[in-house]
């Protein structure tokens, strides 16, 4: 009587599993074939799944066009130095959170807290005013400073909760050999947090490359723009040639699902620790 | 002389945590206080940014705000897009998490349906936006789909027909937004002890009783944080819905979000905006306080 009953429910879990997955995976899977086709046979009905006039062509077109390889350059270089820069802002301040006691501490905690609920749309039209004030609009600066500011708060708690749970012997033992504060953190602590670091630094990637609302109203020469905002760009300009837009898609989300891959296992405990629990 | 350095050594100490979390806090007040602070200025002036000495209004803007009915409708909008969205991100996120915990899949098996199950997540906005346009065009595949197995009778213009736009960009915001809860529900999972559920087992409860009385409870933590970040997140969404449908047809989708950005940048109305910004701020400090009071209860 059990056996059976065990039976039926793998039954049911594995089709509730297959139809998730069909939901889930379904229209990547169309993305993919469509970036393959012809663009008249994409709407093509009934619809064509595998097809003999599967070919690069999309991939080829966008590939040669040196403006599109221009918004895959933009939102490379960017996200990598939002990376570095926030890692380096970070280390320092969750340094001062994990091994300092001072006068609002906690205060200062709160703040970078709630600095995360901040909606970022309600800073555009002052922001704006400001980016223009500092003589960085349409420069990788403004696009740099924003994902700071909306990577910082999650680097930060992330980071000291991960620097918390390192023994404080380990960089005291340098201080007390009369080494600097430099050295305590620099040599010993960083290298030790590195998959703290590689988790922070994966998520502050995806937010820097995925970003779009900043990336179009902080630039306005298509030498400045990003992925994201190049992408919608090819939806005007090139008349809905459909494969081209979804190889384009491909190849824009390759970087972060490569990531995602690789780092999977530091990622899930990082994001899940960092802001959920921090 | 040996008094003054002391002195200068417990300065030294004192001020070398602040020393370290200064970049931070400088970008922070420079580029996210000031904003606040001059965002609710506009709001009291007229014509802000587009000429140099703009005339204090008082309330003024607030009151043509909610004397405009696409405002209201932006909120109607909003509110439901928010509600549906993270209310179905977390019933997925919580089916999909307890099927991936299944006892009756192999590691192997829980790793590849996870990646699938993820997708959604690692893409961008406007990625996401083009490839659902495609799906959801009369002609695409989903009509095709629906067709094929009697579910509708004829094509359906999913994001043009103001019937159903609203609905559609709910849909798609559904999809892309699940993993995370998901993932986090995942995690949370499998951080709770084996023996409360033997426990149980031997006590006679049955596999739902064991969902409300261990699961949920045991969870109550972790759910509560991601439907505040849920709620922040999604009443600010804009590129997905600017992508998809521009706020269209008519203003059958037109969020807080979008209307902000058409009043700032498509009308230089950056003093009504302002205010419509500040109203979206206010909801979303009263979410933040909640939140920051449940991180500080649990610490």
């Amino acid at each position: 009587m059990v056996g059976r009953k065990k039976w039926y429910a793998k039954v049911v879990i594995i089709i509730a599993l297959v139809i998730g997955a069909f939901f889930a995976g379904f229209p990547v899977l169309w993305m993919v074939r469509s970036s393959f086709l012809p663009n008249p046979q994409i709407f093509a009905l009934p619809p064509i799944w595998i097809s003999d006039t599967f070919s690069l062509d999309a991939y080829r077109a966008v590939l040669t066009n040196p403006m599109q390889i221009r918004f895959f350059l933009n939102s490379y270089l960017i996200a990598m130095l939002v990376v570095v820069f926030t890692l380096i802002v970070a280390i320092l301040a969750s340094y001062s959170f994990s091994r300092f006691n001072f006068k609002g501490k906690s205060f200062i905690n709160t703040f970078i807290i709630s600095v995360q609920a901040v909606p970022p749309i309600t800073l555009l039209i002052p922001y704006m005013s400001l980016i223009l004030f500092l003589r960085i609009f349409n420069t990788y600066w403004a696009l740099i400073l924003t994902y700071m500011l909306f990577t910082l708060p999650y680097a930060i708690l992330m980071l000291t909760g991960y620097m918390n749970t390192l023994p404080k012997d380990l960089d005291e033992a340098v201080l007390i050999d009369g080494g600097s504060r430099r050295v305590a953190l620099w040599r010993i602590l960083v290298p030790t947090a590195i998959p703290g670091l590689v988790s922070v630094g994966m998520y502050t990637f995806m937010l820097s490359w995925n970003e779009y609302l900043f990336a179009l109203v902080l630039t306005r020469t298509n030498d400045m723009r990003t992925v994201p905002v190049g992408i919608n760009l090819l939806m005007g300009q090139h008349a809905f040639e459909w494969n081209q837009m979804m190889a384009m898609s491909v190849l824009g989300s390759l970087p972060v699902l490569a990531l995602f891959l690789f780092f999977q296992r530091y990622f899930i405990a990082g994001m899940t620790s960092g802001s959920v629990k921090s | 002389m040996k008094a003054r350095a002391k002195q200068i050594d417990v300065f030294n100490r004192k001020s070398t945590p602040y020393l370290y979390l200064f970049p931070t806090l400088l970008l922070m007040l420079t580029l996210i206080v000031m904003p606040i602070i001059m965002v609710i200025g506009y709001s009291f002036f007229d014509n802000v940014i587009v000429i140099d000495s703009p005339e204090f209004v008082g309330l003024a803007n607030y009151i043509s705000l909610f004397q405009d009915s696409t405002f209201w409708v932006s909120i109607r909008n909003t509110a439901f897009f928010v509600g549906f969205s993270v209310l179905f991100h977390l019933i997925l996120g919580m089916t999909f998490a307890m099927l991936l915990n299944t006892r009756y899949l192999g590691n192997l098996g829980k790793a590849v349906f996870r990646v699938i199950y993820v997708l959604p997540w690692v893409f961008t906005a406007s990625v996401i936006a083009i490839l659902w346009r495609l799906m959801l065009s009369p002609s695409g595949v989903l009509n095709y789909l629906l067709e094929s197995f009697g579910l509708i009778a004829a094509q359906v213009e999913w994001l043009s027909n103001r019937q159903f736009a609203l609905m559609s960009v709910t849909f798609v915001n559904i999809w892309a937004g699940y993993p995370f809860f998901m993932i986090s529900i995942l995690a949370g999972l499998q951080g709770i002890s084996s023996d409360l559920y033997e426990a149980s087992a031997i006590d006679g409860a049955n596999a739902v009783q064991q969902f409300f009385r261990i699961t949920i409870p045991q969870l109550k933590p972790i759910l509560i944080s991601l439907i505040m970040l849920d709620f922040v997140w999604t009443t600010q969404q804009f590129a997905l819905i600017w992508m998809l449908t521009g706020g269209g047809p008519i203003n059958a989708t037109e969020m807080l979000s979008t209307f902000i950005y058409k009043q700032g940048f498509t009308r230089n109305q950056f003093a009504m905006a302002s205010a419509s910004a500040v109203v979206i701020l206010l909801i979303c400090t009263a979410a933040a306080i909640f939140y920051v009071k449940v991180q500080k209860a649990r610490d």
